[in-house]
């Protein structure tokens, strides 16, 4: 909005007076910068949205969390540990620095009408299963993108063969399907090779750990691999259809130094984008297939935080994936242009 | 031989141009669609017949609970006539399939007409109005976009809380930000046409600009988003329910009958059988969504022009 035209023409403004002084910044730093910016400010966005929803809650939430026979003293001094009886922009203020600290709140679980506070802090909730989430995110990336890659340029290379039609048809199935039917079918074919229920905890080994996530890893691969694969696979056609690649094909130059030298150079920033995208897919698919295998992720924590209306650790959740969307959406913009060699040298 | 059957090129061009009826030329069209078109369009017609006549289809009622619980298939040795068994409370796993037609395509296609009932109004508005009202709505749209819509419904039904209009509010709001988007992005290319200055010079107004002179010419995008937006919806809808927090029992819906079908899923390395209850469930969400998708993919290839080489 206006502050982004703000930073924008604030950092040409900067870009100007560099020029003056003959130290002239690069203008692909700017580009970033614009977008960091732009990052930035869709973040805070974001945490006013995320924040502003406990101001909407219906009715008194002190009496609903506490109960019914709950002392008016004790909701009194619920509400101002809520901070209700302050401004809202001061609350906010309060909650953005305790966040930038780590410091998420407590859960609203835990407490009873006496006023005995045995609720846990959102940290120490979330800390352990994020680990657990990240961990399977990183599995499934770790199979998913080279995976993808290398069935996206080959079907590109073998375009319109029997090889690239089947891949096509079976990646055109799994993108319009619902992650649980995937997994439920993957669970009736593997049930007997993995265990179906990813019940992993703080001591299990890492050999046992892969082993008991290979049905949730391999459901969320078959997802993003069709994803992938035909952003590659058209990105790559593309590519080949260009006239510099015709030339070199033209003067005899071989077929694999046309793909090696030629194509792939050109390949890498759309690539990126790719897999960045998908890596920000994968936040909001871990959330069905956690629940499927109950596996103890932040997707299931959100879950279960939003049936019990557990708002503190709703908005941890919340914040924590629309951040990490946000970040890797950036991180797939600042690649495409760093990567674009005709932003890197310009005139 | 036969005269008339002579072919002449002069005789050709000479002959009257006869307009071919609507009709005659959505049946030349259907004529020439792919198989993969048809079977979308066969299976979303039995879909549609199936939600319609959902109370004379189902042989039991939609929340009839029977004493005895069966497995599916239990009726081929003539013990029940349950023909896919029951849930784990004895209610007719059939019947609820085929209320559940009802109840999900049912919620979904309400979800998917009000948010392009906001969406696309907004867009229309925004297309033509293009001062600091288009800049908030698209700004205000971009951050909302920024934010995984599974998430964000997630947070609102935590404030809000699960009930079946609230869940079609939410969803809608959310999906109507991409209706927004697109409506904007086509009629944008619209507004500046001579026939949209003439009329407004001619005094029309901000409605009937928008009913009568843009809308019939963004009409092709529009309904091939739609296709695709009531996939999408009835996916995340599919998904809210499964996670518990969407549709609510005791009305029967599919998302839902895959959760409660979910409890057996830890023995169906013994018997795969006990998959098939929130198989069969799941597998007709899944079925509708590639319906869909091929009918839309079909009708985008038709109204563009474009071979997208994807």
């Amino acid at each position: 909005m206006f502050a982004y035209h703000l930073i924008s023409r604030s950092l040409k403004r900067l870009c100007e007076f560099r020029e003056l002084g003959g130290d002239r910044l690069h203008p692909v730093f700017i580009t970033i910068l614009q977008r960091l910016g732009l990052g930035l400010l869709t973040l805070f966005l974001v945490s006013i949205i995320i924040f502003s929803s406990i101001a909407f809650l219906p009715g008194d939430f002190g009496e609903q969390v506490l109960g019914q026979n709950a002392l008016p003293e004790t909701v009194a001094a619920f509400r101002r540990e809520l901070g209700l009886d302050q401004p809202a922009w001061w609350r906010y203020i309060q909650w953005v620095t305790a966040v930038l600290q780590g410091d998420f709140g407590t859960s609203f679980s835990g407490r009873a009408s006496s006023g005995a506070n045995e609720a846990r802090t959102v940290v120490e909730l979330i800390g352990p299963r994020l680990w657990n989430t990240l961990f399977l995110a990183g599995m499934t990336a770790i199979i998913a993108v080279p995976l993808s890659l290398f069935l996206g340029i080959t079907a590109a290379l073998k375009r319109n063969s029997f090889y690239d039609r089947s891949v096509n048809a079976v990646t055109l199935t799994t993108i319009s399907f619902p992650e649980f039917f995937l997994a439920y079918l993957l669970i009736v074919f593997l049930a007997g090779f993995f265990p179906t229920l990813s019940t992993v905890n703080d001591n299990t080994e890492f050999g046992e750990r892969v082993y008991k996530i290979a049905l949730p890893a391999l459901t969320m691969t078959l997802v993003i691999v069709a994803h992938m694969m035909r952003m590659t696979r058209a990105s790559i056609i593309n590519l080949l259809a260009s006239p510099y690649v015709e030339m070199a094909q033209l003067k005899g130059v071989s077929r694999s130094k046309v793909i090696l030298k030629h194509v792939l150079p050109n390949a890498w920033a759309p690539i990126a984008t790719v897999i960045a995208f998908n890596l920000a897919y994968l936040v909001v698919g871990v959330v069905v297939v956690e629940v499927v295998f109950v596996y103890p992720g932040i997707g299931q924590l959100m879950v279960d935080s939003v049936s019990a209306r557990d708002i503190p650790v709703a908005q941890a959740c919340a914040l924590i994936f629309a951040a990490t969307y946000i970040i890797l959406n950036l991180l797939a913009d600042v690649i495409g242009i760093v990567t674009n060699p005709r932003l890197l040298h310009p005139r | 031989m036969n005269e008339e059957k002579t072919y002449s090129a002069a005789g050709e061009v000479g002959q009257v141009r006869v307009r071919r009826s609507r009709w005659e030329r959505i049946r030349i069209e259907l004529k020439k669609a792919p198989v993969s078109a048809w079977f979308g369009m066969i299976v979303i017609a039995i879909y549609a017949f199936v939600a319609i006549f959902a109370q004379f289809l189902a042989p039991f009622g939609e929340a009839q609970i029977f004493p005895k619980a069966d497995l599916p298939w239990a009726m081929l040795g003539g013990e029940t006539q349950h023909f896919f068994g029951t849930d784990q409370i004895g209610r007719d796993t059939l019947s609820r399939m085929i209320f559940g037609a009802q109840n999900t395509i049912g919620i979904a296609l309400t979800t998917t007409v009000l948010s392009f009932l906001i969406g696309g109004s907004l867009g229309l508005i925004a297309a033509i109005n293009q001062s600091w009202l288009d800049q908030l709505l698209s700004r205000g749209v971009d951050v909302i976009m920024s934010i995984p819509s599974l998430i964000f419904a997630l947070m609102l039904l935590s404030i809000f809380g699960s009930s079946i209009p609230t869940l079609i509010f939410i969803i809608a709001a959310l999906d109507s930000t991409r209706v927004f988007r697109l409506t904007r992005s086509v009629a944008i290319n619209v507004v500046v046409m001579d026939y949209v200055e003439a009329a407004r010079l001619r005094g029309e107004g901000l409605g009937w600009v928008m009913r009568r002179e843009i809308l019939p010419n963004i009409l092709p995008p529009l309904v091939a988003e739609f296709g695709l937006r009531f996939s999408f919806v009835f996916l995340i809808i599919a998904a809210l329910s499964f996670l518990g927090l969407g549709i609510q029992p005791p009305t029967a819906d599919w998302g839902s009958m895959v959760r409660d079908g979910s409890r057996f899923i830890q023995f169906v390395a013994y018997d795969w059988t006990l998959a098939l209850p929130s198989l069969l469930p799941a597998g007709a969400v899944a079925l509708l969504t590639v319906a869909v998708n091929f009918v839309v993919d079909w009708f985008l290839h038709k109204t563009s022009g474009l071979r997208d080489e994807h």
